[in-house]
């Protein structure tokens, strides 16, 4: 399977999705690993905001929320299917 | 503004009685186990930052003796943040005698991050898994043993709201306090450790046991300064200046360099194996359903979606403000018959004690009158409205707000977090300018700082509400609606004023793009509607008999004295408010409404009484009625321009002393407190001139 290899900020709402490396830098970054957002972290995209940014991602069991510029400098790895059972969900 | 509670920040702490320190995230309940452990009422609320100030009191829980401070919520002890730092400083060098990690059952993986954490710096932890009841509601169940033995500190269920599981926590911290758990030691990847193991004998030997060896040296090798700084302040020591220390802390970092590992990489992997081993305990201990939070995702469809959520807003505050209008009515009236029912009989009392004319005159016509004004017509609004507004709170809906407005703070160049303080601001502005401590970017806290006395106080809205009322309705109780309706649209004024000049000031003196930020949308809690009610509805009201009291009573006094004492002829009231006339009228007020304002400076909710015992200096004030007052304003040559431009000025005037205080007290700068009194000022000025101006052509 190819990988496909996308921003956060680009996901499909209500997708899912694998974290695959983070281009943030400094207290960002920090705040973002603090979050539980490491390589391999499954996120799934809830909701957007009425104007489309910020959105709202499923990390770890929390609902955070996160700009789409903050979102560019996620790299995700779309997944295909929501699989049954899966806790980070 | 780097200005942070420093480390050993409880200074008058009674160090006689352990210290037990409450960490945790935002937004965990910690204030309600504080609240219930000490019996302390501190405002709690459902959303990231409530307790931005260490706050702390003596333990009152039977069997358990020792003070309890409520540190500010942190999702690291690595933040960024004025009130994460000052959690960070207590729990690593404040030296607490035992430390309770509060977790959130719902989230408890996201949680244990900060745990894990903490237990690297002391062993002495108790964890509070709290929200038990949240997590059965949706179906979590959390295996309290199995996590007590994966962390190997003792870990207690609790329910802090219904008290449920206290007991046990209190247990737990006495047996901590008696004798330190060890904890599990997290092991890090084979590098990291090899690294940790040259540099920590020779950091033991420079901190002597004060601080944990094996935390520093990790700190060290992932390069966080900031930190390092401050533990050097709290040992009192330069590290660079031990020869040993320095080689040892060259020798790792050279060997992790080779190995590929610079500080930045050190920190992702230390980090990722902290999220990586709480994700392992949760597999042993949490069990959750897959579809865990359907209810969540229903209620953020209705309150964030993309046509619903603004109306929702608005429906939401305009029924807010609807209730406050109505539910002030009855008791206002009833406050007003009482106060002024007692008047005579207080009157009579003086005479009987033998007071002198002057002096009884003075007490009843000043002090009284102004007093049963401010308890009469402002308390019953501020008392309705604050519990209300709680109940969102507690619900949860307030992060959502900030969710759905963030588009116009990221276009205005401001932090989306700035919703957050400016909506604590409708409770009281000083507390949002504190508030703005949750923003991590020193520009944009300013940027809050500054404009948060745009948004309406809570007092403010009586004065608001009651010359909407008088004139701008027919004035029936049934026509409530209206009043309530542009009660909302004043605030989507103050909302967009806050907008615009968070915009114009980052685009000059606070320039500089937004920076990142990342909001947690909590869980939605059912909230305790009976107990919120019932304690703010008390705390409001004591809070505003003591202001009454404290303000509301000198004022009555100085404007008495103004209105009874004559200089050449005419009174001292007259001269001020002569003076003060000609550019009131400019910006479409009065002389004697802005000497109101200005007497109105150490709070707001005093501005229209005192206007009105000016108005009626020689004491014919009968009675805090609406017909009266419309009756004293419009002899006054009220029209509704006057009162149009009277709320446009209550929006938009200088902070009150308080606020202006803890403005300096956050900024501590004499420029930006300066400025924080003239913006709004020149905004407020600004908007009346044009309204008076306009108004008059028609």
């Amino acid at each position: 399977m190819v990988e496909e290899v996308l921003p956060l900020s680009g996901m499909k709402t209500g997708g899912r999705a694998r974290v695959v490396r983070l281009n943030t830098e400094g207290a960002m970054r920090r705040r973002l690993l603090d979050l539980g957002l490491v390589e391999g972290t499954t996120v799934e995209c809830l909701h957007r905001s009425m104007w489309g940014d910020p959105a709202a991602y499923q990390i770890r069991g929390a609902v955070i929320a996160l700009r789409r510029s903050d979102g560019d400098g996620i790299l995700v790895s779309a997944l295909p299917e929501p699989e049954g059972g899966k806790r980070h969900g | 503004m780097d200005e942070r509670i420093s480390a050993n920040l409880l200074p008058e702490l009674d160090r006689n009685l352990p210290a037990v320190a409450l960490a945790g995230n935002p937004n965990v309940g910690k204030s309600t186990v504080v609240n219930a452990l000490t019996g302390l009422r501190q405002h709690t609320g459902n959303w990231a930052g409530k307790t931005v100030a260490n706050a702390y009191g003596t333990c009152t829980y039977p069997g358990l003796k020792a003070t309890i401070i409520d540190l500010p919520g942190c999702y690291s002890l690595s933040a960024e943040s004025a009130d994460e730092q000052a959690a960070r400083d207590f729990i690593c060098f404040g030296r607490p005698d035992a430390v309770v990690a509060v977790c959130d059952a719902t989230v408890l993986e996201r949680n244990l991050n900060l745990v894990l954490q903490i237990l690297e710096v002391t062993g002495r932890v108790a964890v509070c898994v709290n929200l038990m009841d949240e997590a059965a509601r949706k179906g979590i169940a959390v295996d309290c043993a199995a996590l007590s033995r994966e962390l190997g500190v003792p870990v207690v269920g609790a329910s802090a709201r219904s008290g449920e599981g206290l007991p046990a926590l209190a247990a737990a911290v006495r047996k901590v306090l008696h004798d330190a758990p060890e904890p599990r030691k997290i092991r890090y990847l084979p590098v990291l450790e090899e690294a940790v193991s040259l540099l920590e004998p020779a950091v033991e030997q420079a901190v002597r046991g004060r601080l944990p060896a094996r935390w520093l040296a990790l700190k060290m090798l992932a390069g966080e300064e900031e930190l390092i700084a401050a533990a050097e302040k709290a040992l009192d020591l330069s590290f660079d200046s031990l020869p040993r220390l320095k080689q040892a802390r060259w020798k790792a970092a050279h060997f992790l360099e080779e190995q590929g590992y610079l500080p930045e990489r050190v920190r992702d992997a230390e980090a990722s194996c902290v999220v990586l081993h709480a994700e392992e305990i949760c597999c042993e201990a949490v069990r959750a359903p897959s579809a865990c939070a359907q209810r969540d995702r229903r209620l953020d469809r209705i309150f964030t979606g993309k046509w619903t959520a603004v109306p929702v807003m608005l429906l939401l505050l305009a029924l807010v403000f609807w209730v406050t209008v109505v539910g002030a009515n009855g008791p206002s009236g009833l406050l007003s018959r009482l106060f002024f029912g007692l008047e005579p009989h207080f009157a009579a009392l003086l005479q009987a004690a033998g007071a002198p004319m002057w002096l009884s005159s003075l007490l009843v016509e000043g002090v009284w009158h102004t007093l049963s004004w401010v308890v009469a017509v402002m308390l019953p609004p501020m008392a309705i409205f604050f519990p209300l507004f709680t109940l969102l709170e507690d619900f949860g809906y307030l992060p959502r707000v900030a969710f759905n407005l963030d588009r116009c703070f990221q276009k205005a160049g401001a932090c989306g977090r700035q919703c957050l303080s400016m909506l604590m601001g409708f409770g009281c502005n000083a507390v949002g300018v504190t508030g703005a401590r949750i923003i991590d970017s020193p520009r944009e806290r300013l940027i809050a700082i500054l404009t948060n006395v745009f948004v309406p106080c809570n007092g403010r809205f009586p004065a608001l509400i009651l010359l909407l009322t008088l004139f701008f309705t027919a004035g029936d109780a049934a026509a409530s609606v209206l009043p309530a309706l542009m009660l909302a649209g004043l605030v989507v004024l103050s909302v967009l004023m806050t907008l615009l000049v968070s915009w114009l000031l980052s685009r000059t003196v606070l320039k500089g793009l937004p920076s990142s930020f990342a909001l947690e949308l909590p869980p939605y809690r059912r909230p305790q509607a009976g107990k919120v009610i019932v304690r703010s509805v008390l705390d409001r009201t004591v809070f505003v008999l003591g202001r009454a009291a404290a303000v509301a009573a000198p004022a009555g006094l100085v404007i008495w004295l103004l209105a009874n004492v004559s200089v050449s002829g005419q009174t001292l009231l007259a001269h001020c408010a002569g003076f003060l006339d000609p550019f009131a009228r400019l910006i479409g007020l009065d002389g004697m409404l802005l000497l109101a304002f200005l007497l109105g400076f150490p709070a707001n909710e005093i501005v229209l009484p005192v206007a009105l015992m000016g108005y009626t200096a020689a004491g014919t004030l009968s009675g805090a009625g609406a017909g009266e007052t419309l009756a004293i304003l419009t002899a006054n040559g009220w029209t509704p321009l006057t009162a149009l431009c009277a709320v446009l000025f209550s929006l938009f005037h200088w902070p009150c002393s308080t606020t202006l205080l803890t403005i300096w007290k956050e900024t501590r700068s004499l420029k930006w407190t300066v400025l924080a009194f003239l913006i709004p000022t020149a905004a407020g000025t600004a908007v009346c001139f044009a309204v008076a101006q306009i108004g008059r052509l028609f």
